[in-house]
């Protein structure tokens, strides 16, 4: 039966009307990745502001000689919880140092305890309703207030979370990040250059891309097994150490850059390496004259995003034992370290809640860092990119 | 002498062999060149011949050092072997001055070296996945020699717990496999989660591709391409807190409201947000594929007739499915080998169920539960580690490989050489 114009052209509307809702269909996927980034975004920056700030509390210290032997009397009694043991445990210690000071009483902001730190800040707390009492007095005359956390950036971890902060585990980082460029960076380039420039196409180069390609879809935690059974139980790195951690974390940055080196080294067009090879150069001179350093900028956005990725990483350094509590940054290599990813694992298992917002303010930092990474990779490829 | 103390020294002594054969090199051939000889290389090529004869020896015979060192702890102490490795390399140093004539061909040397030092290079990540492999394969051989394997593959019980207190002398003491290590409900909830994952993942990835490809005008894709990416530059252990503290709490009291019961540390939770993260690795390669499909193909089918949508869903698609199942298997991979969101906000406890629901654990929560506990590194609790860590390398690898072979035949079918 032949179908009617009026048929046709109903039918030819529902088909447009369904190519339309294709489009809004494959946008709201889009959209919803947006916002779920948003979402994502908004709540870590409700949850991790706050740590940026921390309770003080002013007080009256008073350097007597039973305070130097039992720190507690140094404060009195009705603001004794309140203030944060860990700045308590010092008192002794600045005696010591600085003997003037036996016998003066004076007026001190001083670091309050969690959950007073917490009460300032709106929350539900353990606190009792004398305390909180004493609380709203100090805060009433000033005594009591909320300043800039500076203890956040400048202290080791440690077990009171008024006292912890992110520093021992960034120079972890940076230490691991050193044995990760130091090991990936060279082979990784080295890689490259063999396979770009050298290799000829024979069993065993394609045998090297496979493996390479595998290496990369190897799951990080995996990595963590190897480190643990060949760095440590077999060439006897010190468990915990930066140097073993930063082996692990070499070998998963490895397949990164020595794709993005690759990428980097082919689009050096054929010409430059004709001309080279015209005046006479050797194969290793036309590229360390001509093609590595026209390279370079390809090469160093590769092994920064690299680098970000070696930075988020935890898994595997979990395995090889890089979360134990580092209250001291690390000074050498060998020594017990642990890294940023790691420190935010620890404090997300924390029974106290004020850990959540320290969790959540780590977060931030290492969001940021990686996202000044990566717009530096952007950067630097915008900036030196080559059109040939 | 301590192990960075050792380092240090080999290190600082490779480098000054390697400067003093730089200069020493260099200045013998200016001056025989200065004598009127002729040479058949120029003498910044002399002198690295000097530096590599110098330092060779020393890096080679420190990686044997450490490799013997590494199978037998006691064969000799660590700072022998830096003496014995400077050592050499000052005699190779002294062997390489005297080469350096103006008969010696340098540059060649130079040039073969640097092809070794090279493919020396290009073989540690070889040696990398070998290291891997066997690693993993040695200490499962251990795992299966003390535990039954057909029992870990098809046994529903899994309680390392048990078999310490056992190995301890408490609990019911048996002979030989002792049933504690069934791994079943791991494999169980390990691909409950990753079937959530692909579940959000798969249809947004995909979706999100076909706009990206077919619809987006060029200033959409360069803001749309950047966020897809900042979604997989997030690390996995933010993920995984996200997911603990929002998206559970949130999952528990949306559970409540419809009068179902929810566990804090349900497959849900990090189901969703690991396919979150698992979106950008679809999309970003889904859409590398669309975009070289053909457009020749397109407006074939344009030139019939069909409407934009009709186009897309019976002739792009269609020829892009290779590319997009690859996409979605190393998605799977992915997912499977995701460890920090399913250690942060999945559960500890085996639980082989259907109901997304209740908690249950993963083979990489096992795994680092098992290495991260107080255990003896020989016992069978902690060596399980290494047969699940097999079991998930095993997969990984085949799911890697399908996907390879899959592009391959889309790249060859349609000549694209982009992918």
């Amino acid at each position: 039966m032949a179908q009617s114009l009026d048929d046709i052209s109903r039918q030819l509307k529902k088909r447009h009307r369904r190519s339309a809702q294709m489009k809004w269909l494959s946008m709201s996927a889009l959209i919803a990745a947006g916002v779920f980034l948003v979402l994502f975004l908004t709540d870590m920056l409700i949850k991790g502001l706050p740590a940026f700030q921390q309770g003080y509390i002013e007080v009256e210290i008073d350097y007597s000689e039973r305070a130097a032997e039992l720190p507690l009397a140094a404060v009195q009694a009705d603001v004794r919880d309140l203030v944060s043991r860990g700045y308590l445990r010092l008192i002794p210690g600045r005696m010591a140092e600085n003997e003037s000071l036996l016998g003066t009483q004076r007026m001190e902001w001083v670091l309050a305890d969690d959950e007073v730190d917490q009460y300032l800040k709106g929350r539900q707390t353990g606190l009792k309703d004398k305390q909180i009492a004493v609380i709203d007095r100090l805060a009433e005359q000033g005594r009591a207030e909320l300043k800039f956390n500076t203890g956040f950036f400048t202290n080791g971890d440690s077990k009171l979370p008024e006292m912890a902060g992110l520093a021992s585990a960034a120079i972890g980082s940076v230490l691991v990040l050193i044995v990760t460029l130091a090991f990936a960076f060279p082979v990784g380039v080295m890689t490259a250059v063999y396979l770009e420039e050298f290799a000829p196409d024979n069993r065993f180069t394609r045998f090297l891309e496979i493996n390479i390609n595998n290496l990369a879809a190897i799951p990080s935690i995996l990595f963590g097994l190897l480190g643990l059974a060949i760095f440590i139980n077999f060439f006897g790195v010190p468990r915990s150490s930066a140097l073993a951690g930063g082996l692990t974390l070499g070998l998963m940055t490895l397949p990164i850059i020595i794709i993005t080196s690759r990428a980097a080294l082919s689009a050096v067009p054929d010409s430059i390496r004709h001309a080279a090879f015209g005046v006479g150069a050797t194969r290793w001179q036309a590229v360390r004259d001509h093609v590595l350093p026209l390279s370079m900028p390809g090469i160093f956005t590769g092994s920064i995003i690299g680098l970000a990725q070696a930075l988020g990483e935890t898994a595997p350094l979990i395995i090889i034992g890089m979360i134990a509590y580092i209250p001291d940054a690390p000074t050498s290599f060998t020594q017990a370290a642990t890294v940023l990813p790691a420190q935010i694992f620890t404090w997300a298992g924390m029974p106290e809640s004020s850990y959540v917002e320290r969790t959540a303010a780590g977060i931030l930092v290492l969001l940021t860092v990686l996202i000044s990474l990566n717009a530096t990779a952007v950067y630097l490829r915008k900036k030196f990119e080559h059109r040939w | 002498m301590q192990t960075d103390q050792i380092l240090i020294t080999f290190f600082a002594g490779v480098l000054l062999l390697g400067v003093l054969g730089f200069f020493l090199g260099r200045s013998k051939a200016v001056r025989v060149r200065a004598g009127g000889a002729h040479m058949h290389s120029q003498p910044g090529q002399y002198a690295w011949f000097t530096v590599l004869s110098a330092a060779g020896p020393a890096v080679i015979v420190a990686m044997i050092a450490a490799i013997v060192l590494g199978l037998f702890e006691t064969a000799f102490p660590g700072w022998l072997a830096v003496l014995g490795a400077l050592g050499l390399g000052a005699f190779g140093l002294f062997v390489g001055l005297n080469r350096v004539r103006p008969e010696l061909q340098a540059r060649d040397a130079l040039e073969r070296a640097v092809k070794w030092v090279l493919i020396a290079a290009a073989s540690i990540s070889v040696l990398a996945t070998f290291g891997i492999l066997f690693s993993i394969l040695f200490e499962a051989i251990r795992f299966f020699q003390m535990e039954s394997f057909w029992y870990f593959i098809t046994g529903t019980n899994w309680a390392p717990g048990d078999a310490f207190l056992e190995a301890a002398g408490r609990g019911e003491a048996t002979e030989g496999p002792s049933g504690n290590f069934g791994a079943v409900p791991l494999f169980a909830g390990t691909f409950m989660i990753t079937a959530i994952a692909m579940l959000v993942a798969v249809p947004i990835g995909v979706s999100a591709a076909i706009y990206m490809a077919e619809y987006a005008p060029n200033k959409v894709r360069d803001v749309a391409k950047p966020v897809l990416e900042v979604l997989a530059g997030i690390p996995t252990v933010v993920y995984g807190f996200f997911a603990a503290i929002t998206v559970a709490p949130l999952i528990v009291s949306a559970a409540d409201a419809v009068g179902l019961d929810a566990s804090f540390n349900n497959a849900l939770a990090p189901g969703v947000v690991m396919g979150i993260m698992i979106i950008p690795f679809i999309s970003s390669l889904s859409d590398d594929v669309i975009s070289s499909v053909p457009s020749a193909m397109r407006q074939g089918s344009l030139a019939l007739g069909t409407t934009r949508n009709e186009t897309i869903r019976h002739v792009v698609l269609p020829a892009a499915l290779p590319g997009i199942i690859s996409a979605t298997l190393l998605g799977v991979s992915r997912a499977l080998g995701e460890t920090m969101i399913v250690v942060m906000a999945a559960g500890m406890r085996p639980n082989l169920t259907a109901n997304p629901l209740e908690d249950m654990t993963t083979v990489t929560v096992s795994i680092v539960s098992a290495l991260t506990g107080d255990n003896e590194f020989e016992s069978a609790a902690t060596l399980s580690a290494f047969a699940l860590g097999l079991v998930l390398f095993v997969i990984t690898l085949a799911l890697n490989f399908v996907s390879v072979i899959m592009i391959r035949r889309f790249r060859e079918k349609y000549a694209v050489n982009a992918l």
